[in-house]
């Protein structure tokens, strides 16, 4: 992780370095998160059946296509409500997505906005949200979701609020370090000579220089947001029933684990260790990409 | 020193301080819990005689001051659904959650700290590569998932053991090794960059150009010094996963204190949630203070940085 500003690309040929950068991208990754955001937005077109109705004609518990009793309509088998897998799997994906980045947004975009002020301003406001940030961080990070979504109650727009509100603690402490060292480089002293409003300094000479820490830290939270809409939606605070997401099904799956069905557990579960699988290696990928320090470790 | 440690103190203190209200708020902001408890046929005077009851009709501060006086003297409140304190409910479960926890750090340090010290010993070479896809697979799995497929594959199939509850040692293998996971992950990163950075230092230079045999090297030299880190992550997690483990004590109904927890969520008992939340808090700020305070007395240059 990126604690010093070490020399950085400048803006105009950040451009084309971006562009070399994605063809060296991992191609697993690439491909994973690729072919789930098509998926994702391709839902409505691809999914064989409506994910949240019985398939006409079918049994529940229908086992997955290449086991006796399986049919070629319903691939992956059917639920408990003989609603077809395959479909709900490919509408959860758009669940797990919006949650994880627009959860992780949030999250990045209040653990920078915090991080910065606290050490670009100092003093006592660097102080108020340090405590603050120590305080968040003393509860696991977990509890403090369940504990919240648990009071508010549940709706995909509230998980993302709240997974939000718990996730930007590392943002806030990792980028106030960056910027106390920021603080004292030569072209934000001379900045400040020229008059420039503080406004005008973090906008123009702090933000761009801890973007990159930002984007790493992002790529980091993405797969543990995920997780964690998953687990909330696991105990039935996150995202409601009917609407399909990952975490959910693995719920409804549970109170007939017993018997044997594995496809209702086994799929569901594969989909989220893909997702967050490749969000992982694209990360590793970017902090070695953006922080030419860390590639040792 | 002492000027370290009273401001360490001083820090914990604020921080639970926020903690306790933020908690104390957001469980208040969200509606009148007499309203979910009560039946709908209370008369309003019965609901103004229980709210009266449990102090519920004055002012907030007045209700956070006599729960932060309360809580000093080991007290947390009365649980609505119990009719028992929460402190004893919490230390009733809290054997359970230890026991867990315990058993999940053992795995955790079991795989996590020989696959860290291999790959750092053999960086680079197939080693390295398949403990880095550990790791890599050990952040990318979620922790529930694992226990339900372990309970497919051990009980459902195998009949090895059994789903759920507490009694021997076969209740715990699985809930442990589903919690352990994720953190034999964060071990294994941590060992492995700790061995590398100090396996990199002067005295093992040192140490080799002397004529010392590797194996002395590494097991005499390095991995002494590197597994400091390690060990602190372990305590610290243990604290973390005996609050933390909500979900895996669902999945196994282990009656630990994350299910406590999920029970007062479900039932809306809110003194009992809040004390919950509010203990684990309170562990792992302690936690944190001990290992600051002992990581300053082991080296003086923290002693002096803020």
């Amino acid at each position: 992780m990126a604690t010093l500003a070490g020399e950085r690309p400048l803006a105009r040929t950040r451009g084309r370095s971006l562009l070399a950068a994605a063809r060296e991208a991992p191609l697993a990754a690439v491909v994973i998160l690729g072919g789930l955001a098509l998926v994702a937005l391709l839902a409505d077109v691809i999914a064989p059946h409506d994910p949240t109705l019985p398939v006409a004609g079918g049994g529940v518990f229908d086992p997955p296509f290449w086991m006796e009793g399986g049919r070629v309509t319903t691939l992956l088998g059917t639920d408990f409500q003989g609603r077809d897998i395959l479909s709900r799997l490919l509408h959860g994906s758009r669940v797990s997505l919006i949650v994880g980045l627009m959860g992780t947004l949030v999250a990045g975009s209040i653990g920078t906005a915090l991080g910065i002020l606290a050490g670009y301003v100092g003093g006592w406001v660097d102080q108020v949200i340090m405590r603050v940030t120590d305080a968040w961080l003393a509860l696991p990070a977990i509890v403090f979701a369940i504990f919240l979504a648990a009071m508010v109650g549940p709706s995909m727009w509230n998980i993302i609020v709240i997974l939000g509100a718990v996730y930007w603690t590392r943002y806030a402490r990792v980028i106030r370090g960056e910027v106390l060292t920021l603080r004292e480089r030569e072209f934000v002293k001379l900045a400040e000579i020229a008059g420039a409003s503080r406004w005008r300094v973090i906008k123009r000479h702090i933000l761009p220089n801890v973007m990159n820490t930002a984007t790493v830290l992002a790529s980091l939270t993405v797969g543990v947001v995920i997780i964690a809409e998953a687990s909330l939606s696991f105990l039935g605070v996150g995202v409601p029933p009917p609407q399909p997401a990952w975490g959910l099904m693995l719920s409804e799956a549970r109170p007939t684990l017993m018997a044997g069905q594995w496809w209702l557990t086994v799929f569901p579960g594969v989909c989220i260790l893909l997702i967050v699988l490749a969000t992982q290696l694209f990360g590793d990928w970017l902090r070695v990409r953006l922080d030419p320090q860390s590639r040792n470790l | 020193m002492s000027r370290f440690i009273l401001r360490r103190v001083l820090y914990s203190l604020v921080t639970l301080f926020i903690l306790s209200a933020t908690i104390f708020v957001i469980v208040r902001l969200t509606g009148d819990p007499l309203a979910l408890m009560a039946e709908a046929s209370a008369r309003p005077e019965d609901l103004d005689r229980i709210r009266h009851q449990w102090g519920l009709d004055r002012s907030w501060p007045v209700q956070y001051a006599t729960f932060m006086q309360n809580a000093f003297k080991g007290e947390l409140g009365k649980s609505f659904n119990y009719r028992l304190p929460v402190s004893e409910l919490y230390f009733q479960r809290l054997p359970n959650s230890l026991t867990l926890g315990i058993a999940a750090t053992l795995i955790s340090l079991l795989i996590g700290v020989p696959a860290g010290i291999i790959s750092a010993v053999k960086v680079n070479t197939w080693w390295d590569y398949v403990a880095k896809g550990v790791a890599l697979l050990g952040l990318s799995i979620p922790g529930f998932w694992l226990g339900l497929v372990l309970i497919l594959v051990f009980s459902v199939w195998l009949r090895w053991l059994p789903t759920s509850g507490a009694g021997d040692w076969r209740h715990v293998v699985m809930p442990a090794l589903a919690l352990g996971w994720y953190f034999a992950a964060s071990m294994l990163r941590l060992t492995r960059s700790s061995m590398l950075e100090v396996l990199g230092s002067e005295y093992i230079k040192l140490a080799r150009l002397k004529g010392l045999p590797d194996v002395v090297v590494i097991a005499m030299h390095a991995f002494k010094n590197a597994l400091i880190p390690v060990f602190t992550l372990a305590g610290v997690n243990l604290v973390v996963m005996v609050n933390a483990a909500v979900i895996i004590e669902v999945i196994f109904a282990w009656p630990g204190i994350g299910r406590l927890l999920y029970e007062g969520i479900f039932q809306r008992d809110f003194p009992l949630v809040q004390g919950v939340v509010i203990m684990a808090g309170f562990m792992i700020v302690a936690i944190n203070l001990v290992v600051d305070i002992l990581y300053a007395f082991i080296d003086p240059r923290i002693r002096l940085t803020r």
